[in-house]
């Protein structure tokens, strides 16, 4: 009986949790279930769940990247000066901080698979040093519309109305960032469930010794999975430049920690018991979800972390506690 | 010997879930008697010895030590009783960082009183008992991560001995030993004999058993089925004991039928593993490595299939010559390992079978990169009924499988990549005696459906059962071939520990490719 109630939970729990949610807000605050809202909040937890997409690949070849927040701090400003500095065309506007992304997770495949550093170690420095460098590159300064320069003069350029919409346009009905979002959920979903690289991305990250001998190149499937969560936070980062309308500094730092724990409620979605799209979607909306509600309920912004927290903590532990029961009922 | 029962376990129960793991089970161990425990896996041998050692409780039964009734609930009891146990896995039960003196010493002073731990004391006291066990050549000082194998088993013994221990269980100590390290063993054992310690000795090497042991108790689906004194019963009767059938030879003699040379390495070398290796292999032969640990067996094998490529020296397959730098190079060419260590190399533990079964050669299960599960399941299926794999679904986890099963597995998967060149390396390690056949089947079909194996084991009598030739290594060298006939495990075991039958014999009969 005990068994059969940790493995409902596990497999259903977080859904349960989510639908819970959504009947209690709904019952204390009438502007919770509308259209508008729940519109709000997909858009609100866009960019924590394409920069989360990014974290669940490399934990799925069991690696880590803490470098996406600053990754996605240098795409931001990266994206935000190629306009306003160098009046870019649209498209490199958009290509470059991809490219820079995806510079960074060879940057992060250099230190961990060539030098040998551990995932998390690897990312950690790569985060402080990426940080720094976007920082340096603006000066400190956040990056806008014909803003002063340092040697003197205005900028010439500025984002434009193009730019603009992907950030803040609509398309039928939704938030065009939620369009992205969706779309990038739709292929990472594809990728790791159904096709052969998913496969291959998850036996690397199960056993590596394994892998090598079935005949994977284990060292080129890591780099796959840091250059794809590089991509995947410049994304992020381009985002939030067309969200916000500028280029403003240390963007992407506060959303690293929303993205990590996003990707570990995601373990519990459907009693996958390891990262996975669909999951990583759903621990951003069922933070998401809370958030607004509680914002709804004016409870103090202070208080946010606590809810954050004890939510992971709660999906931390029925993944675990079920791994651990399956453990040991194998054994014996 | 004197008479009086140090351990008797009677009418013990166990259930997992719904499964029986022990009915009705019970065992006694006299003072100073070496006592084998035989069993299949699964018979019940672990969960009666967990039980024994305090690791698991259990549903109904008693346990007396010297007489008097006890009642584990937790290891510390069983230690307090002086039960203790030497794991399979040593590594488990030692702390690398650690010193030798401070690992034979751990329980002193993780639960003594003193919160002071005087390292001087403690390296005497480990010395001393070190001494007692003719073991006074490791150095206590020593970090425990710097021991071998054999070693470390000793720093176990040894810990045991500190508390002055009435029973030692022994599980399956042999499986990663050499056989000096083993005879070394049993030295050991027999001291401890003298002392009056009783030894639980675990293994599934037969021969072993009528080498050290007194008595023997087989166990059955979680039962006691036979005791005898060791001189009193054979081998063969063992295993029909064991299997509940008996067991006519393991393997029936193929036909031997040779076609073309398969794969051909010449002085292949290897940092200072492989020094200038040299031999061929043809289609439908078995050839049998033998060799001691640390005679570059696993290091051979591992350099044909790619994992750590050749440093010099060339290998032809099919007359070819290739350069394997990657396992996935290898699989290419049709070389394919089966490795040792199956759980940590050979397969993905917490993964379906089916996911196992297709992985070597995903590209044949999808359609512009997305997968066809109903391939899949049908591939893994063929398999399951080829290999008689004992299975729930084609969706069950291997850590559910038995070890047997799960070696099924581990070659099955390769029946995907249609290889011609199979590597097993040390296949029935672990693997319990019905299994074994099973393998052995599987080998021979293999080699007379035309494909080569190069059998790489440490175990001669299985290599004398089933290879045409066999390559006995020494030091990183092929030091001897014998074909079938003319193998024996005395000569065989000369030349795999550096000897020689005759002062000029390798002048008289160079070794052959």
């Amino acid at each position: 009986m005990k068994e059969k109630s940790i493995q409902f939970l596990f497999k259903y729990g977080a859904i349960a949790l989510l639908a819970v949610i959504i009947i209690y807000f709904s019952t204390v605050s009438p502007s919770f279930l509308t259209y508008g809202n729940f519109s709000d909040i997909l858009r609100s937890i866009s960019i924590v769940t394409v920069l989360a997409l990014g974290v669940t690949f490399t934990l799925v070849v069991n690696g880590f990247d803490l470098s996406v927040g600053s990754t996605m701090s240098l795409s931001t400003v990266v994206t935000a000066s190629l306009m306003v500095w160098y009046d870019m065309p649209l498209w490199l506007v958009i290509i470059l901080p991809i490219l820079v992304g995806a510079a960074v997770g060879l940057f992060n495949t250099f230190l961990i698979v060539v030098i040998g550093i551990p995932d998390l170690l690897a990312t950690l420095s790569s985060m402080y040093i990426i940080a720094g460098l976007h920082r340096t590159y603006t000066e400190g300064y956040s990056i806008y519309n014909h803003m002063p320069l340092t040697s003197g003069g205005t900028a010439i350029g500025e984002l434009s109305d193009a730019f603009l919409w992907i950030g803040q346009g609509q398309l039928a009905g939704l938030p065009v960032p939620v369009w992205i979002m969706l779309l990038l959920i739709l292929i990472s979903y594809l990728i790791l469930n159904h096709t052969r690289w998913g496969r291959v991305l998850y036996m690397t990250g199960g056993n590596e010794e394994a892998a090598t001998l079935s005949g994977v190149k284990v060292k080129k499937v890591k780099c796959a999975a840091y250059v794809v969560s590089g991509i995947f936070a410049s994304i992020a980062g381009i985002l939030f430049t067309a969200r916000v309308g500028s280029g403003q500094i240390d963007a992407g730092a506060p959303l690293l920690m929303e993205a990590v724990a996003a990707v570990f409620v995601g373990y519990s979605v459907l009693g996958a018991g390891k990262p996975n799209a669909v999951g990583t979607f759903f621990g951003a909306a069922v933070i998401g979800i809370l958030l607004n509600g509680l914002t709804i309920l004016n409870l103090p912004y202070y208080a946010f972390d606590i809810v954050k927290g004890s939510v992971l903590v709660l999906a931390l532990a029925v993944t675990y506690v079920y791994a651990k029961n399956r453990m040991s009922s194998s054994g014996g | 010997m004197q008479t009086n029962h140090i351990l008797e376990m009677a009418g013990i129960h166990k259930k997992f879930g719904r499964v029986n793991a022990l009915t009705d089970a019970s065992f006694t161990l006299k003072n100073g008697e070496v006592h084998a425990l035989l069993g299949a896996n699964g018979a019940g041998k672990s969960t009666l010895m967990k039980i024994l050692s305090g690791l698991y409780k259990q549903d109904d039964g008693d346990l007396f030590i010297d007489g008097e009734k006890v009642s584990f609930n937790h290891p510390k009891d069983a230690k307090e009783n002086g039960v203790y146990c030497v794991y399979q896995e040593v590594d488990t039960a030692i702390v690398p960082e650690l010193s030798t003196a401070e690992n034979i010493m751990l329980d002193t002073f993780a639960s003594g009183k003193n919160i002071w731990v005087s390292k001087r004391k403690l390296e005497e006291k480990a010395k001393e008992v070190l001494f007692a066990l003719q073991a006074g050549h490791i150095n206590v000082r020593k970090q425990a991560l710097e021991l071998t194998l054999a070693e470390k088993q000793l720093v176990l013994i040894a810990r045991a001995l500190v508390h002055s221990a009435k029973l030692i269980i022994f599980d399956e100590p042999t499986a990663p030993l050499s056989v000096f390290e083993a005879e070394r063993l049993f030295k050991v054992m027999n001291q401890l004999k003298d002392q009056g310690v009783g030894c639980i000795f675990i293994t599934h090497r037969l021969p072993e058993v009528f080498e050290v042991c007194d008595t023997v108790t087989v166990m059955r689906d979680g039962k006691h089925v036979f005791f005898a004194k060791v001189e009193e019963t054979n081998q063969e009767q063992l295993v029909e004991k064991m299997l509940g059938t008996s067991f006519e030879n393991v393997i029936e003699r193929r036909e031997k039928k040779l076609g073309e040379q398969l794969i051909e390495c010449t002085n292949l070398k290897e940092g200072r593993k492989l020094n200038g290796i040299n031999f061929a292999v043809h289609k439908g032969e078995i050839i049998g490595v033998a060799g001691l640990v640390g005679a570059g067996k696993t290091e051979l094998a591992k350099t044909i299939a790619g994992v750590t490529p050749a440093s010099s020296g060339t290998i032809k397959i099919k007359g070819k010559k290739v350069t394997i730098y990657h396992p996935q190079a290898a699989i290419e060419q049709g070389v394919v390992l089966v490795p040792e260590e199956r759980r940590k190399e050979g397969l993905f533990i917490h993964e379906s079978l089916r996911k196992n079964a297709t992985f070597p050669n995903l590209k044949k299960f999808s359609k512009a990169s997305f997968i066809r599960k109903n391939e899949e399941t049908n591939f893994a299926l063929k398999m399951i009924g080829a290999l008689q794999i004992k299975t729930n679904s084609t969706e069950t986890t291997l850590n559910h499988l038995s070890g047997g099963n799960q070696q099924k597995v581990a070659i099955g998967k390769w029946m995907s990549v249609d290889a011609s060149i199979y590597l097993f390396d040390e296949p029935t390690k672990g693997v319990d005696i019905g299994a074994k056949k099973d393998i052995f089947k599987l080998i021979a079909d293999l080699a007379n459906e035309g494909k080569g194996v190069i059998y790489f084991s440490s175990e001669i009598h299985e290599l004398l059962a089933i290879c045409d030739r066999i390559l006995v290594m020494y030091d990183g060298q092929v030091v001897k071939e014998f074909s079938h006939e003319e193998a024996t495990q005395e000569k065989i075991l000369l030349y795999a520990s550096g000897g020689k039958e005759e002062q000029n014999e390798r002048e008289k009969h160079p070794v052959l490719i």
